[in-house]
């Protein structure tokens, strides 16, 4: 049977981990090498690393960094921030990422989608959609959470999916940070809507989150960073926890 | 010296990160005589299957890689255009098995993207390697289970996550992208 994923996530400003709330106030969280070796040898499932400076300083993501990541571990990792164009995310492959994840610069530029999903497969990219609830709506939001857009996250995932995303990256702004749970809601209405896989983030702040995030909505993925990064919830002990629940975990 | 088949599919670097981490020089490279003199020859690749097997035939490589005897190692859509066809722009492949390669159809997400279990395990390519170990698949195609499958695994329906015949091997998962038990996988090929 496919597992369920617990995926940690890596926010990457000026080479170092960091970790906000609610999309702000930054803190320090450590060497990423070194947290993504640990987090290898606890069992995650995937790494994402996102370079959450790119595209507000305009300044590409740190290939040199992806370099290091990619020899010195064996899961599949993705990349995002800052990936405007193909020649981005040739880059990002050749430094040895497995997948990309784009953002701001799918809103703007859907195409990017296909273009991606053209040359290196579906399987490559990732589309992350920041989203946040307005007057019981879920509303995209881009540049780390900054600008709102009019576009409706439901839409906008069956429209990115349509154009060749390979799976979908979810944050809900409401929740990242707070430690409060997953955004069921909206990881439910999304999952149902679309058949590629679709990971959750944002909230993450009890073992019993993840219980309910897969007992409850078709995420095939969880993901988190302080939880981990402060090792809250080492992810050997989640790991065990869900699997006496019968989840199926690796 | 291992040499990784270069064509154009996405994340070789990968395995020559993994072989690398092994212990193992390696060198990725499309030149027919580098691969033939090659020890073993690692045929890995992430990508579609009509314009990777234009690629390799443009270059001559479809004659080089079915006439090796050395071992070699197909991965992914490697495994995959080391079979007879694919319903993947239906394309006709090297032949090396006899497989077919078809699309996952069924209510599902697809791709199967993920962690799975290996079942009915045998070959020496699984030396020290548990029955229901999870490995890593991201992949929409598989190749049919029949006499060449060394193991299989289980998405919408059984298929063969590894297939063998004679001196050639493929995984449809990927062992560098399979933590420990991945690496177990590739040492078991590297020491044939």
């Amino acid at each position: 049977m496919l597992k369920r994923r617990i995926i940690p996530c890596l926010d990457i400003q000026n080479g170092r981990t960091v970790k906000g709330i609610n999309f702000e106030e930054i803190r320090d969280a450590g060497d990423p090498v070194e947290l993504a070796k640990k987090y290898v040898k606890d069992g995650a499932d995937e790494l994402v690393f996102l370079d959450i400076t790119a595209t507000v300083e305009k300044r590409k993501t740190l290939l040199e960094l992806v370099e290091k990541i990619a020899a010195e571990i064996n899961i599949p990792f993705t990349v995002g921030g800052g990936i405007n164009n193909i020649e981005d995310v040739t880059r990002l492959i050749a430094a040895g990422a497995d997948k990309v994840s784009i953002n701001s610069s799918a809103v703007k530029r859907p195409e990017l989608i296909s273009e991606i999903a053209n040359q290196f497969g579906s399987q490559c990219v990732v589309v992350a959609i920041d989203t946040k609830k307005v007057d019981d709506t879920w509303y995209v939001y881009t540049h780390g959470g900054r600008t709102a857009t009019e576009l409706k996250t439901i839409d906008w995932a069956r429209q990115a999916v349509e154009l060749g995303a390979g799976e979908i990256l979810l944050t809900s702004m409401n929740n990242d940070g707070t430690k409060s749970g997953f955004a069921l809601d909206v990881t439910r209405e999304v999952s149902n809507a679309i058949n590629v896989p679709v990971i959750a983030s944002g909230g993450a702040g009890r073992k019993e989150d993840f219980d309910t995030l897969f007992q409850t909505t078709k995420a095939t993925g969880g993901l988190a960073a302080s939880i981990f990064h402060y090792n809250e919830i080492p992810i050997t002990e989640l790991k065990t926890y869900l699997k006496t629940l019968k989840i199926p975990i690796r | 010296m291992i040499a990784i088949v270069k064509y154009n599919a996405g994340n070789i670097r990968s395995v020559q990160n993994a072989l690398t981490r092994l212990g193992y020089a390696s060198v990725v490279t499309d030149n027919p005589a580098l691969i033939q003199a090659a020890d073993k020859v690692i045929f890995p690749g992430v990508g579609e299957a009509s314009s990777a097997m234009k690629y390799i035939s443009e270059r001559g490589l479809d004659e080089v890689i079915k006439q090796l005897n050395q071992p070699v190692l197909g991965i992914c859509l490697g495994l995959q255009l080391m079979c007879f066809s694919s319903e993947e722009g239906e394309t006709k492949c090297l032949g090396i098995f006899d497989n077919e390669v078809q699309k996952f159809r069924g209510n599902a997400l697809i791709p199967q993207m993920g962690w799975n279990e290996l079942t009915d395990l045998k070959s020496d390519l699984f030396v020290d390697v548990k029955q229901f170990s999870d490995v890593y698949f991201v992949h929409s195609y598989f190749a049919n289970v029949n006499e060449n499958t060394i193991a299989t695994c289980n998405y919408i329906q059984t298929f063969s996550a590894a297939i063998q015949k004679n001196n050639f091997y493929a995984t449809q998962f990927h062992p560098e992208k399979s933590a420990g038990i991945g690496e177990q996988i590739l040492l078991n090929f590297l020491q044939l």
